[in-house]
């Protein structure tokens, strides 16, 4: 079980849509996590150091929180094939999708991008399928 | 220099969110997608305040500026048509979403929880990746004989 949270799932995107419009402004770049994430990786993109750089905040932030004595609630319910398994699928996936959730969910669809409507339908479609499978096909 | 300070910030903002929305947690990301189970329908509030943000921001930063503060040019994705290769992509991240209830803007924030299963699923993932594309340069490069 986990608590419905609309005040803070609300103010927790407005910050990540804040995000999103920062680097856009100041560094014209999408804030798609995969593609950020894709330049770091060898062999790295040119411009990798601004790629580090938000990749060492956006880790550093949940870190400096739980510094700060205010608790995080994590959880992981899988198994750790499922985590094998599911990050490999993820990531061939997010490869041929061209994006994620924070690139074609909030910066796609925020530029009324046709492909990222298309990603998000398709990734939503099947990941809400596969834990109807999971948790009452198989599970039940 | 102030660059690079910038990306950091931007990117702890972007890690703040993606904890305070609490989709840093695959247990809540998972029971989004469980709708005939223990359904949490926090994900839709997490992209309703995230997309008012980015589709108001946007039009403000592209209808005011020409170009971004560090940068000559806005780099925004070029791409246009919708393929299988954007579908199967899409779909199969889907599948894998569900099965581990990690997506990449949620997992990389989770590192700096120090958690060894956030580790597995990133590495796997980057595998996935670099998989991916290794065979797609194959493929738009065929092997001369």
């Amino acid at each position: 079980m986990t608590v419905f949270t609309p005040f803070q799932s609300l103010l927790g995107g407005a910050l990540i849509g804040l995000s999103a419009v920062l680097l856009m402004a100041l560094h014209g770049h999408i804030a798609g996590m995969t593609r950020i994430l894709t330049g770091v990786i060898p062999p790295v993109s040119a411009d990798w150091k601004w790629r580090a750089a938000f990749l060492a905040g956006a880790i550093g932030a949940p870190l400096l929180i739980r510094l700060a004595g205010k608790d995080i609630e994590f959880n992981v319910p899988v198994p750790t094939l499922a985590l094998v398994v599911g990050g490999f699928l993820v990531g061939v996936g997010v490869h041929f999708g061209g994006g994620c959730p924070s690139g074609h969910g909030i910066c796609g669809i925020a530029r009324l991008s046709p492909r990222s409507f298309v990603a998000v339908a398709a990734f939503m479609a099947t990941a809400f399928v596969t834990v109807f499978v999971i948790r009452h096909v198989i599970g039940g | 220099m102030g660059k690079l300070v910038s990306a950091f910030v931007i990117g702890g903002l972007f890690g703040l969110g993606i904890a305070v929305s609490g989709m840093i947690n695959p247990a809540k990301v998972l029971n989004f997608f469980d709708i005939a189970g223990t359904w949490d329908p926090s994900l839709v509030f997490v992209m309703g305040g995230g997309l008012a943000v980015a589709f108001v921001g946007y039009r403000l930063i592209f209808a005011r500026r020409k170009r971004p503060v560090f940068e000559s040019a806005f780099a925004l994705p070029s791409k246009k048509d919708i393929d299988g290769q954007l579908v199967s992509g899409a779909a199969l991240f889907g599948i894998g979403w569900g099965i581990a209830g990690f997506c990449p803007g949620g997992a990389i924030p989770a590192l700096g929880l120090g958690r060894a299963e956030t580790l597995i699923f990133v590495v796997a993932m980057i595998a996935g990746i670099a998989v991916a594309r290794l065979a797609r340069t194959r493929l738009a490069r065929p092997a001369v004989t």
